[in-house]
């Protein structure tokens, strides 16, 4: 029966990487990190994991800061949500996270949850992990055996799990930056403001002159055991100039990418219905206003 | 009566009329205590030798007990002791919840903790008492506990089918309550009218989300035989009847002190089985044994409410006047009835209350009250107006439609006038005076109906699609004994109040109603400071506790005000009346002449100041030898307050909703909301606002977002915040509030209740308004909450 007074629990601070390694290596499996605590402290008094000693990060430099060289933009796993939604280098560089921010939770949370841990608990209705997977993202993963880069898209395996093996962590995330070209937009459906999305779409585009689309990539959140990339809705966008059929065309492939379980708030046609109408609003802002017109 | 100057009966603005605290919005002297922090919750009880409670709760909605294993929980650090059912039904009897006059009713015994069966999922099975809590769920974790699955009653529409779980054997059956109330002759009504029209309604069922969880702490003092409660409760007399009674103690042994309450909204009206099982816990250890309910187990064990299928029939001539309604309510309440006040009552309401508004002739309708495998239900804030308003308004709403009438003359040519009190509705309730039609024209003033239709024209043809609902309803008040005492429960519906003077010229108010939040302590300071004559911030309240308070029913069912107040204006009137006649004689002056002015015996004819209370208090407290021996000098004076002439005092008011509705993704987003209510004499205006939005905002919360979900198997599948959804604020409208005052006659003070307006009326509003969005595309929603899904499938999208 769940309850909501934590276990004893042991308390490691990490100020460097060196120092986790070192930590991990003394408390093994029974070891938990701990970053922004946003979800690990909820299963912690409900006594869902029960680890014997918490590693503190959050000290670790290394996993800090935003920094934007070479086309590249790199997060540090340590970043707050509130830091991403008011930095200015993600703004210019990866403006979908910055739109996404405001959808995440409530304020409190965005105060101290960490992009690394939205990406490493992996929730199937969270806006991150779509966002980086719609963004083309790299996760950096570090470990007493050194780094490793993963594709954001291999980065999520199922619900709740990814690719992190026991003793890694998150240490950054790489985005390509944003072009001229690009069009990003995420939009959602929750029944309040900052709970979870019944359905999400983060999405991402480009652009050229003629209005002809390019790497589209829909990736769908809330609809699935993480997020969603829409395959079959992408290509029917790719090389086309983007209109109302195009979108139509896009919607109606969602049939096959999308094969969404039930929750509380509905059956699994509401969500492919949802996925459907967040694709026309997504998609939408980027029609040329003659077409809005009509 | 009803002669109590206030500024606007005098017709003078407030600042003329210094002394008078009825009628202003005087701030709540107890808000920065609240708000910094520095208020005494059950939790912030801290007592000598206090051990922890933590129950392991059952896994199943139905499922024997085989055995219990404490083997392991005792090896637990700091726990101190393991109890089950068997050992706490030594010292504890069991309790039944019926109640006489609801004919026929029925329930099974209930002990603190079940003996042999587990009945609904959450249920205390097996406790645990610890040095800590968190040793005390160490403890729990420990314990090897074997159950038995049965099967599960859990659907209430095949509760009394062949083949249904009988839950309690003993009982026969799992119906505990069915009645019918017929007026006129439906039948016929029914079989001549111009158009009938039908619909089937549910609401949701939910539950009052208290910021502060339920709490207890209890304390038996072996050396002298007494059980001190600390409890988060809203009736502490009747809680120490309660203790007293089931753990066979005299009631004079017993004593229950409840100091600050973070909400309560008629949950923490009822005896729990944990809590019970903390008292007979210390009555058997010795020591004091506190448990603080964490969110998981408010959802799994504070009452849930509202569980109400209802198939509705209205019969309308062409004229648009309501002929009748047929009503059939079915109602789920979970395995047990809830003591002391049981879980009919809801549906009894139900039938008392719909078609309340209107004046018509043919009435018929029935409740029937059956149990299931599911948390137990009871009253929850606006016990049944939610459901019977939203039907009946549902119903008005339909057939105006049918006969292509507007909704809002549809009212005017139903609600009763307001000129034909005293009134008795088809369902046999008493109206002392009601102004459906004050109220309706108030809310025409406050509501741009015109500007909205215009708009909602406009916004349609964009393809958006907005609605205007509207809801009328009466609401039940300051209960006399009718409602619990004649059924045998001891639950006061008198209160008391003392009022006594000190020497430095403050005044104390002990009263047997209780504060929760909403502001009783600061009413009861306006009213004494008002009845006495002393400046507000003169007055000390003290309230919630069995020992030094007059006996009382507390706060609940909108009686705070209209009951506990007028108790206190009385004796506030009493003191003056002490202190003027000691005055006169100081003075030699005719009391007659003098009157009390902020705290100043002023010449009443002059204004001219004779002598300052504090003075008086001095000379009689300190120099007592210099007045004349037979003078009286009680400057303690008590009155109790009791209605006599009518069962309840009913109020009225009507709300209004608008909204728009995203038919592409059944999102509602409420725009904005307007009630006009009628709760009497009006005490602080801000605190009854505040109360009416607040209502309000439950009601919205009850029929968009807040639902109880069970799967089929019984388990309750909302027992966090991220899925029981409350209303936020961000989703919460601007509420407008506006007022008609008729003063009951039956007090001086003229008040009645203000708690349950907003609740009772917003679920239908909303509903109406709704349907007002979807009705050019032919979809209609009669099933709370309103949500996505259920507003997708009204319009056939999925």
């Amino acid at each position: 029966m769940v309850r909501m007074k934590w276990p004893a629990i042991g308390y490691v601070r990490a100020t460097s990487l060196e120092d986790l390694w070192t930590a991990q290596a003394a408390h093994g499996g029974s070891a938990q990190v701990l970053a922004g605590g946003q979800t690990l402290l909820a299963t912690l008094a409900f006594r869902l994991s029960d680890p014997k000693v918490l590693i503190d990060i959050t000290r670790i430099a290394a996993l800090r800061g935003i920094g934007a060289q070479g086309g590249v933009l790199r997060i540090g796993a340590l970043t707050r949500h509130a830091e991403l939604g008011r930095d200015p280098l993600v703004r210019q560089h990866a403006p979908l996270l910055a739109e996404a921010v405001p959808l995440i939770a409530h304020p409190a949370i965005r105060n101290r949850g960490t992009i690394g841990g939205s990406l490493a608990y992996a929730d199937p209705a969270a806006e991150l992990p779509a966002c980086v997977v719609a963004l083309g993202a790299t996760i950096v993963l570090a470990s007493a055996r050194g780094e490793r880069r993963v594709a954001a898209e291999d980065f999520f395996t199922g619900l709740l799990q990814t690719a992190l093996e026991p003793g890694e962590i998150i240490a950054a995330v790489e985005l390509p930056s944003a072009t001229a070209a690009t069009r990003c937009a995420i939009v959602e459906v929750a029944r309040r403001s900052g709970d979870y999305a019944m359905a999400g779409l983060a999405a991402c585009l480009s652009l050229d002159a003629a209005g002809t689309v390019a790497a589209p990539r829909l990736v769908f959140f809330g609809v699935g055991s993480g997020p969603v990339l829409a395959a079959k809705a992408g290509a029917a966008l790719a090389g086309r100039v983007l209109d109302h059929a195009a979108i139509g065309a896009a919607q109606m492939a969602l049939a096959e990418d999308l094969d969404p379980p039930a929750d509380m708030h509905g059956p699994p046609e509401m969500k492919r219905h949802l996925a459907r109408v967040l694709t026309q609003r997504a998609l939408g802002r980027f029609l040329p206003a003659s077409e809005i017109a009509a | 009566m009803n002669d109590i100057p206030t500024p606007d009966s005098i017709g003078l603005s407030r600042e003329d009329l210094p002394n008078s605290y009825i009628g202003r919005s005087v701030p709540r002297p107890n808000v920065p205590k609240l708000v910094q922090g520095r208020a005494t919750y059950t939790d912030d009880v801290v007592l000598p030798r206090m051990v922890h409670a933590a129950f392991l709760r059952s896994p199943h909605a139905h499922a024997r007990i085989v055995s219990v294993d404490a083997t392991a929980a005792m090896q637990v650090p700091g726990v101190v002791r393991v109890f089950t059912g068997q050992d706490l039904a030594k010292v504890c009897d069991p309790w039944v919840a019926v109640l006489a006059h609801l004919k026929g009713m029925k329930s099974a015994p209930q002990h603190p903790l079940p003996l042999d069966r587990a009945t609904w999922q959450g249920e205390p099975i097996v406790a645990v008492v610890a040095d800590s809590r968190a040793a005390a769920e160490d403890g729990v974790a420990a314990l090897r506990v074997e159950f038995d699955p049965l099967p599960a009653q859990v659907d209430m529409e095949t509760a009394l089918a062949p083949g249904a779980t009988v839950i309690h054997t003993e009982l026969g059956d799992n119906l505990v309550f069915q009645r019918t109330a017929v007026q006129g002759d439906v039948d016929a009504a029914f079989a001549a009218a111009h158009k009938v029209v039908e619909a089937t309604f549910v609401t949701g069922r939910h539950t009052g989300v208290t910021l502060e969880p339920r709490s207890i702490i209890a304390d038996y003092n072996r050396a002298d035989g007494t059980l001190t409660v600390h409890q988060s409760t809203q009736a502490p007399h009747m809680m120490q009847n309660v203790f007293a009674k089931q753990l066979r103690m005299e009631e004079s042994q017993v004593r229950v002190i409840c100091k600050d309450v973070g909400g309560s909204f008629g949950i923490k009206v009822h005896v729990y089985p944990d809590e019970v099982a903390v008292a007979a816990m210390s009555r058997i250890l010795g020591r004091p044994v506190k448990f603080v309910a964490d969110r998981f187990e408010a959802f799994a064990s504070d009452i849930h409410a509202r569980d109400h299928r209802i198939k509705g029939r209205i019969a309308v001539d062409a004229d648009g006047k309501i002929l009748g309604f047929d009503i059939d309510d079915l109602t789920g309440i979970g395995p047990y009835s809830v003591y002391p006040r049981t879980s009919a009552i809801e549906g009894n309401q139900v039938v008392n209350l719909c078609g309340g508004p209107y004046d018509f002739a043919n009435y018929r309708c029935t409740t029937t009250v059956v149990l299931q495998n599911k948390v137990p239900t009871c009253q929850y804030r606006a016990v049944g107006h939610p459901i019977a308003t939203a039907v009946t308004e549902g119903l008005v709403d339909l057939a105006a439609q049918a006969i292509g009438m507007d909704p809002i003359e549809m009212r005017r040519r139903n609600l009763v006038r307001d000129d034909a009190y005293p009134f008795t509705s088809p369902a046999g309730m008493k109206f002392e005076g009601l102004s459906h039609h004050a109220s309706l024209k108030k809310l025409l003033e406050m509501v741009p109906v015109e500007r909205i239709r215009a708009d909602q024209a406009e916004a349609r043809a964009r393809g958006v699609h907005r609605g205007l609902g509207i809801a009328a309803f009466i609401e039940l008040t300051n209960p006399s004994p009718f409602m619990y005492g004649i059924g045998g429960a001891r639950i006061s519906a008198q209160d008391g109040a003392t009022v006594r003077m000190d020497p430095d010229g403050s005044v104390v108010v002990a009263s047997g109603v209780t504060e929760q939040g909403q502001g009783t302590e600061a009413i009861l300071a306006q009213i004494v400071a008002h009845g006495v004559g002393v400046p507000v911030g003169k007055v000390r309240v003290i309230t919630g506790d069995t020992q030094a308070t007059p006996y009382g029913g507390g706060t609940w069912a909108c009686r705070g005000a209209g009951i506990g107040g007028e108790a206190a204006l009385q004796s506030a009137i009493a003191l003056k009346e002490q202190l003027l006649t000691v005055a006169g004689t100081m003075l030699q002056a005719n009391p007659a002449s003098l009157d009390i002015v902020l705290g100043e015996v002023v010449d009443k004819a002059t204004g001219a100041q004779r002598i300052s209370l504090s003075e008086i208090g001095r000379i009689v407290y300190f120099r007592g030898d210099t007045l004349p021996k037979d003078l009286p000098r009680e400057f303690v004076q008590t009155r109790h307050f009791i209605t006599k002439e009518y069962p309840f005092a009913f109020t009225n008011g009507i709300q209004a909703c608008w909204v728009e509705v995203d038919v592409a993704t059944g999102m509602v987003k409420v725009l904005e909301h307007w009630c006009v209510e009628d709760c009497g004499r009006v005490i602080n205006p801000l605190l009854v606002d505040e109360q009416v939005r607040g209502g309000i905002v439950q009601g919205l919360g009850g029929a968009l977002y807040e639902h109880c979900v069970y799967d089929d198997q019984g388990n309750l599948l909302t027992t966090t915040m991220a899925d029981y959804l409350v209303p936020m604020a961000a989703e919460m409208p601007e509420i407008h509030v506006g007022h008609v005052e008729t003063p009951t006659r039956e007090s001086l003070l003229g008040a009645k209740g203000a708690g349950e307006a907003g609740t009772a009326g917003a679920p239908g509003a909303l509903m109406n308004a709704i349907n007002d969005a979807l009705r050019p595309l032919g979809g209609i929603v009669t099933a709370q909450p309103f949500t996505p899904a259920s507003i997708l499938r009204a319009l056939g999208t999925i």
